[in-house]
């Protein structure tokens, strides 16, 4: 286990309290200018040998992120926007750190857009966390009222602004280019890449997106060095994460582990156990309802970082963990995940708009046993036809549960989908007729 | 994607108030200059805010000029996101997140109770006009399912009796109070907490 020194979020329960007086006491803001003197560089090769992986997801290098926006402004001003469209099922982590640690995220924004060169910041938070926004703009007030950020921030002679904007309800925004669009106030569709948005982002402008978390824990690490981030946790997988523990334990929480803890051991001690007993597990979905799940085989030894999680099949995403025991129908809440992905297409790429309520239909009737043998291999077909024919990373997102229900729970599906497709039997019935629409 | 209704019965003029005119002005100013559209959303929310919680078409005409943009770019994004009611809805709005995390934890307990207490059907107004409901969407606080947001405000560690007690509480007219209901502390393991024990006890 983690030893409490070395956890970054030592307010995520609130014990105490958000406010600046409390936050300077647990370290926020100490010497944020001394930091700052020792340059641009120092502060992106110090991410960049921590090997802090973004947290939203993907996991991608932080460090190297930032070092692909232009060494000098241009004809154009460069932008930090901050991604805390945290809506991926099963993930609650930005939350906390919005109401509970906004100085950490403050002065990390700080930081970070000192590094790449940017004098404004967007945090776009869903528009679903309206109280979360309203204490982070307290935050930000007092970080103001303090001469921290605003005009020569810091002392530093560095100008930095900070805005909230707020999403309104659609989880395709948390893409980032999708985000950006929502930003310039058009609906959130994601652009296609190339260009990447370090060089064309927001209005045109070379843009660098993270989230909550990634910047977060930014200034802990400049503080304590890269060496001491890189020595939790294993190589290329370092450091400490939120894992969100959800689903049917017996204490669901919040918690801050290193990267590459044993799933068994979070669930074990943080969350109390499966309800029912260890026996009692079904799967569990490791990283937010887009990742593939796990049956209980795996569950045993698998350890929660990047490269652990890929060697399965599976990923890390947002650590949003989802224990689904026995008592739970499988198919059903697969279906309930596929329904998700069904309303929160944005209609942009038809293999995701049409194939995500194919997917939810097909899944529907299959929890319900009305699928025919077929259709179990025409599913996951069109899982197939889905991935990687989108402009963005919706479309794996939507088929990869699917596929992973379809590689760990075949036999159960099939064995309460196995009649003959009417087709089949009644030769009557016109070949391209949608079976189900029949009365039987 | 998802389908929104449209009200059929719509006023037949808007305009911001004087506040609202105010805080939409500054509002702009958060963006650069000849970027006003980006506004679209935050200006969209305070009409809502203004109109009872919902959009009507004229607002967005308003809106539309008010940043020198087309009508239907404003109409386009109105529609896109779903936070944005384009049809009235009660004075208490409730929504019931039942996506899989919480529905494994019981969230169809919750929309049984509101089918029985509001209306039978979603996005129906209650008898006495003056509560809706609706399933909606994970609304990001998985670890305190099952859960709901009545207009601003989370109810966490929901189960069908506490439920049935808020919706009492709000036909009564009395006060609500959001948060957990199990009366745990945000999102820590209740009653087994084994991180930051010298914090929590100092």
């Amino acid at each position: 286990m983690l030893k409490d020194e070395d956890r970054i979020f030592t307010n995520l329960y609130n014990d105490l309290g958000p406010d600046i007086l409390s936050a300077q006491k647990r370290g926020d803001w100490v010497n944020t200018n001394e930091i700052i003197k020792k340059g641009k560089e120092w502060i992106i090769n110090e991410i960049k040998s921590s090997e802090l992986r973004g947290r939203g997801g993907a996991g991608f290098p932080t460090g190297l992120k930032w070092s692909f926006a232009p060494k000098e402004v241009g004809s154009r001003p460069h932008y930090l926007v901050i991604n805390a469209d945290e809506s991926e099922p099963g993930t609650c982590k930005d939350r906390d750190i919005l109401r509970f640690e906004p100085h950490k995220l403050i002065e990390g924004c700080l930081l970070a857009a000192y590094a790449v060169n940017a004098n404004k910041c967007y945090i776009y938070i869903r528009g679903e966390y309206f109280n979360e926004g309203n204490k982070l703009q307290k935050a930000i007030n007092e970080a103001y009222e303090k001469k921290l950020i605003g005009i020569n921030a810091c002392n530093s002679g560095w100008d930095f602004d900070i805005y909230i904007h707020y999403g309104a309800g659609a989880y395709i925004c948390g893409e980032e280019t999708a985000l950006l669009e929502s930003l310039e106030g058009k609906k959130g569709q994601p652009r296609l890449k190339p260009p990447f948005p370090a060089l064309i982002g927001l209005y045109g402008c070379p843009t660098i997106i993270n989230n909550v978390e990634t910047i977060a824990v930014v200034p802990t690490i400049l503080r304590k060095g890269a060496k001491w981030f890189a020595s939790i946790g294993k190589q290329k997988n370092t450091g400490t994460k939120i894992y969100c523990i959800s689903g049917n334990v017996n204490n669901p929480c919040n918690v801050e582990e290193e990267m590459g803890i044993p799933l068994k051991e979070l669930i074990e001690k943080h969350a109390g156990g499966v309800i029912g007993g260890w026996e009692n597990l079904q799967a569990v979905i490791p990283g937010g309802s887009s990742m593939p799940l796990l049956p209980k085989k795996i569950c045993e030894t698998i350890k929660m970082d990047f490269d652990s999680l890929v060697e399965h099949k599976s990923g890390l995403g947002t650590a949003g963990i989802v224990v689904i025991n026995k008592d739970q129908d499988i198919i059903k809440c697969m279906a309930r995940i596929a329904r998700f992905y069904k309303h929160e297409s944005c209609g942009q790429c038809t293999p995701c708009r049409e194939g995500a309520g194919w997917m939810w239909r097909m899944l529907e009737r299959m929890a319900k046993g009305e699928a025919s043998r077929d259709e179990v291999d025409m599913l996951m077909d069109v899982t197939k036809q889905i991935e990687g024919h989108t402009i963005c990373a919706f479309g794996e997102g939507s088929a990869w549960p699917v596929q992973g229900l379809l590689r760990h729970f075949k036999k159960e599906v099939a064995k309460r989908n196995n009649f003959n497709p009417l087709v089949n039997t009644n030769k009557n019935i016109p070949y391209l007729v949608d079976q189900h629409l029949l009365e039987k | 994607m998802s389908l929104k209704k449209i009200s059929k019965e719509q006023p037949s003029d808007f305009e911001f108030s004087k506040k609202n005119l105010e805080e939409a002005r500054k509002i702009i100013k958060n963006y650069p200059e000849g970027k006003q559209q980006s506004a679209v959303m935050p200006l969209l929310y305070l009409a809502q805010k203004q109109n009872d919680n919902w959009i009507p078409l004229v607002a967005m005409k308003y809106i539309a000029k008010f940043l020198k943009m087309p009508y239907i770019k404003v109409y386009e994004v109105a529609t896109f996101y779903s936070m944005f009611n384009l049809s009235p809805v009660g004075k208490y709005f409730l929504q019931i997140c039942t996506t899989t995390p919480c529905m494994i934890r019981g969230a169809y307990d919750i929309v049984n109770v509101c089918k029985e207490k509001i209306s039978d059907k979603e996005k129906q107004l209650s008898k006495d006009k003056i509560c809706s409901w609706m399933e909606v969407e994970c609304l990001g606080a998985c670890i305190n399912a099952p859960m709901m947001q009545i207009n601003d405000d989370y109810y966490e560690d929901l189960d069908r009796d506490k439920t049935e007690k808020i919706i009492n509480q709000i036909l009564n007219g009395e006060k609500l109070i959001p948060g957990s209901y199990r009366g745990r502390k945000n999102s820590e393991p209740e009653n087994n907490r084994k991180t930051l024990l010298n914090i929590k006890n100092a």
